[in-house]
């Protein structure tokens, strides 16, 4: 819980700083955070890399890691109907559209802008932000309730990138694997299902 | 992507060639530490768009019901998986 206080305060930071305007310029720029982004990446491929069961893994761990995407993407899509159902604003495609966007916040926030017009992008980018924030500040508590698949499930398509670093803290090196994996299918999904749903109706 | 796999690759195989040496017990609080840099701009990409920051009451409840279900689901999607194809099996993980 520590760590999740500390990185809710470090984006409180932030966010605040940035609506202050007390920022230059250069770190406003997404390449900046794209470069930190990357050198993160390789340290998590170091830390596979220098880990001892992790190529053994990939082997061992066979057909049932197909099962984890299909627990993602059918959890969140009946969770966002049931979402539907308490929101009276929002219609269950536009819930739907919002909730395949599994946290990849820019992409899907763009195209359901383009289908569905600037507010329920918005409310893509918004969700698909906190999906991600979530998962970065409550891993922890995550993996100890819902075992070491659930920051996997939660992270959504950043389980390949953003997310990957706390999946590998929290779920352990020997679940890389998985979020690589699972992150790779839910990434490629994501346009599919978002034009899919907001296409509809 | 193709360098989000690159990224990944490269470090995989310096991390196979360094896998001896003491410098791998530092590299996950050095992730630690590149973690708190990136969620600190996402605290900055939020902060400096003017519509998310304009409509952030109304809009952003709408977006944190779904965002929390959608989230919920997926938790508990993880944990059947988890028991039905991952827990038993759990040595060779």
């Amino acid at each position: 819980m520590k760590d999740s206080l500390l990185y809710l305060a470090i984006f409180t930071i932030g966010l605040v700083l940035a609506l202050w305007g007390v920022l230059p310029d250069v770190l406003l720029s997404a390449s900046i955070s794209k470069w930190i982004l990357y050198g993160l990446l390789f340290f998590v491929g170091i830390q596979i890399g220098s880990s001892k069961g992790a190529f053994w893994a990939i082997r061992s761990i066979g057909r049932r890691i197909v099962w984890v995407p299909v627990a993602t993407t059918l959890g969140t899509f009946a969770a966002a109907a049931i979402a539907s159902l308490i929101l009276p604003l929002r219609s269950l495609t536009d819930c739907l559209s919002v909730g395949a966007g599994f946290a990849y916040y820019s992409l899907s926030s763009i195209l359901i802008s383009g289908y569905r017009g600037a507010e329920l992008g918005t409310i893509a980018l918004l969700a698909n932000i906190f999906r991600e924030f979530m998962v970065l500040v409550f891993a922890p508590w995550m993996v100890k309730h819902f075992g070491p698949l659930s920051p996997i499930c939660a992270g959504g398509a950043t389980t390949m990138d953003t997310t990957l670093p706390v999946i590998t803290r929290y779920s352990g090196t020997d679940y890389v694997v998985v979020a690589l994996f699972h992150g790779m299918i839910i990434d490629f999904s994501v346009p599919l299902w978002v034009s899919f749903f907001a296409g509809l109706g | 992507m193709i360098q989000i796999l690159l990224s990944i690759i490269s470090g995989v195989a310096v991390g196979y060639a360094v896998r001896r040496s003491a410098f791998t017990k530092y590299v996950s609080r050095v992730i630690q530490i590149i973690i708190l840099l990136l969620l600190f701009f996402l605290g900055v990409s939020v902060g400096s768009n003017k519509e998310v920051v304009n409509n952030f009451g109304t809009i952003g409840l709408d977006a944190f019901v779904i965002a929390a279900l959608a989230t919920l689901g997926s938790l508990i999607g993880a944990r059947m998986v988890y028991k039905l194809f991952f827990e038993r099996k759990k040595n060779d993980v």
